[in-house]
């Protein structure tokens, strides 16, 4: 079952850093407890969005991986927290 | 008459709570590998909320040059000096395959196909997201560049000593 989500940010096709960018921009749109989904195709935001969070103060809710024909969608979802 | 207790304990850790991180990067090389390898690293700690200070300095100037701005310096030998160095943030050489620029090229085109951004890109990113641009002005002088041929939004002209007041307080201190 899919995870809850207010705002999504597609930043499929992106390299570091755009996803976290991008990412850092779109939360400021957010209301504090709205939860943030990022879609990206780049593997590294499996650990770059946890340590994003880390450094910021939002909360890390988790990630889903979805085989979508030859590549893989990572979905983060971010909490905003403050 | 009111008068306001301050718990100087409190105010303290107050202040220490609101004071972002801080990076310090210095830009010597002018390679663009290496400068691009910077601006992620800058662009990518402002997002995490630091505050982020380049210092560019010797061949690291090219990257905040305006292209095709020929030397304005007084004497004919630093004149000279800052006509064959050629800059500007898109004129950058890899520092490995540039083959006489077509290495380079090559390596543009891929990027370009891949939506990755260059260093053009990746300054403006980092201005939008107030990262700070100090330019040395010893190297400046020494290599013939003038002021004037700097792109606009330099925020300093200074030396050793700004740099290091900034990076003492600083908790990430890189050297590129």
């Amino acid at each position: 079952m899919a995870m809850h989500s207010d705002v999504m940010l597609d930043t499929l096709g992106l390299f570091c850093p755009m996803p976290i960018i991008k990412t850092s921009k779109k939360i400021k749109e957010l209301a504090i407890g709205q939860v943030l989904k990022v879609i990206s195709d780049d593997e590294g935001i499996k650990k770059d969005m946890p340590a994003w969070c880390e450094t910021t103060g939002h909360q890390f809710l988790g990630l889903e991986e979805e085989q979508n024909g030859g590549t893989i969608h990572y979905k983060t979802y971010v909490k905003k927290s403050k | 008459m009111t008068t306001t207790k301050l718990d100087p304990q409190a105010a303290l850790a107050e202040l220490q709570e609101s004071k972002p991180e801080r990076v310090t990067l210095v830009v010597l090389s002018g390679d663009m590998d290496r400068v691009m390898s910077a601006f992620i690293i800058a662009t990518g700690a402002a997002s995490m909320g630091m505050q982020v200070t380049m210092f560019f300095t010797f061949w690291g100037l090219n990257a905040i040059r305006r292209p095709g701005m020929s030397s304005q310096a007084s004497d004919w030998l630093r004149r000279m000096f800052g006509f064959l160095n050629k800059g500007g943030a898109d004129t950058l050489p890899l520092s490995r395959f540039h083959f006489w620029g077509l290495g380079t090229r090559l390596m543009k085109l891929v990027m370009r196909r891949n939506r990755m951004p260059g260093v053009p890109e990746l300054m403006e990113i980092a201005k939008d997201l107030d990262v700070r641009f100090i330019a040395c002005t010893t190297t400046l002088g020494l290599m013939g560049i003038t002021k004037d041929t700097l792109i606009d939004g330099i925020d300093q002209f200074a030396g050793v000593s700004t740099y290091l007041a900034e990076a003492k307080e600083a908790q990430v201190n890189l050297f590129i």
